[in-house]
């Protein structure tokens, strides 16, 4: 079963459209960890509306792509996790601890949004050190 | 009454979706159906990670009138050395993938687990629908 994975703008945005084995779930995250090089995105949402069970290798494949794409820079967010989900994800003991979550598309997408903007702000003010000169003549 | 075997990642699939079909028959609440499902696809998944291959019995069963879904997960693997440590949180031998049968016992309404070292491992667990 694959995955399909949308480009919009500096995002990509993966639909788990049914169950998914765990096979699937290892080709997902290969594919999301190359893609957002490929695409050079920002952001990724996985959205998890369709999805019936979350056991314990899902919830920790969530978790790597979460960990894996922001070694290469780019923000996840979870977005679906239906209410009943949430409950049995909670009895089971898993959790997606460092990994953002949003109730839905349009929640992730904002949220993202919001992180983008605060990112070029940042990047915007003047830097005080100028970082590998000083590092080159430490005293000078 | 199902049979399941489980020899690779897609019968866990086709368990947890046998079992959710056994919740609607028996008119579970879409909670309580996810709740049993999350529970068959970790025990299909620990007969996989431990086992390799066993099956998952689904029975539907009538007490009085109130209806329930028992779960026999039953494998001829290596079995379990140290049944009181397995059922603590925390606890996976399988460098943390099965999160194990602490969380099933929670997600289930009784639960039962035989196992012995060398031959196999049996867990019985039961859902009840709500009253």
């Amino acid at each position: 079963m694959d995955v399909p994975v949308l480009k919009q703008g500096p995002y990509l945005i993966a639909t788990v459209q049914s169950a998914l084995t765990d096979a699937d779930l290892a080709q997902l995250r290969r594919t999301l960890v190359e893609q957002v090089g490929r695409y050079r995105s920002r952001g990724l949402i996985v959205d998890v509306t369709a999805v019936d069970v979350l056991d314990s290798f899902a919830c920790r494949t969530l978790r790597d792509i979460a960990h894996m794409t922001g070694f290469r820079g780019a923000e996840t967010v979870i977005v679906g996790i239906h209410a009943d989900l949430a409950f049995a994800m909670v009895q089971l003991g898993l959790s997606l601890e460092g990994v953002t979550t949003a109730l839905d598309l349009e929640e992730g997408l904002a949220y993202l949004d919001r992180k983008q903007r605060s990112v070029k702000a940042l990047g915007s003010r003047p830097r005080q050190s100028a970082g590998p000169r000083n590092l080159l003549h430490p005293r000078g | 009454m199902e049979h399941i075997p489980i020899r690779a990642d897609t019968d866990v699939l086709a368990a947890r979706q046998k079992g959710r079909a056994l919740g609607l028959q028996a008119g579970f609440s879409s909670i309580d159906i996810t709740l049993l499902a999350t529970a068959i696809s970790e025990l299909a998944r620990n007969i996989l990670l431990y086992a390799h291959e066993g099956e998952i019995e689904l029975r539907l069963l009538n007490e009085g009138g109130r209806r329930g879904i028992m779960v026999i997960a039953r494998d001829q693997g290596p079995g379990i050395v140290d049944i009181e440590r397995a059922l603590q949180d925390g606890f996976s031998t399988s460098g943390g993938l099965g999160l194990g049968l602490p969380g099933v016992k929670r997600l289930m309404d009784t639960f039962e687990l035989k196992s012995t070292y060398g031959a196999g491992t049996v867990v019985t667990a039961v859902k009840w629908e709500l009253r």
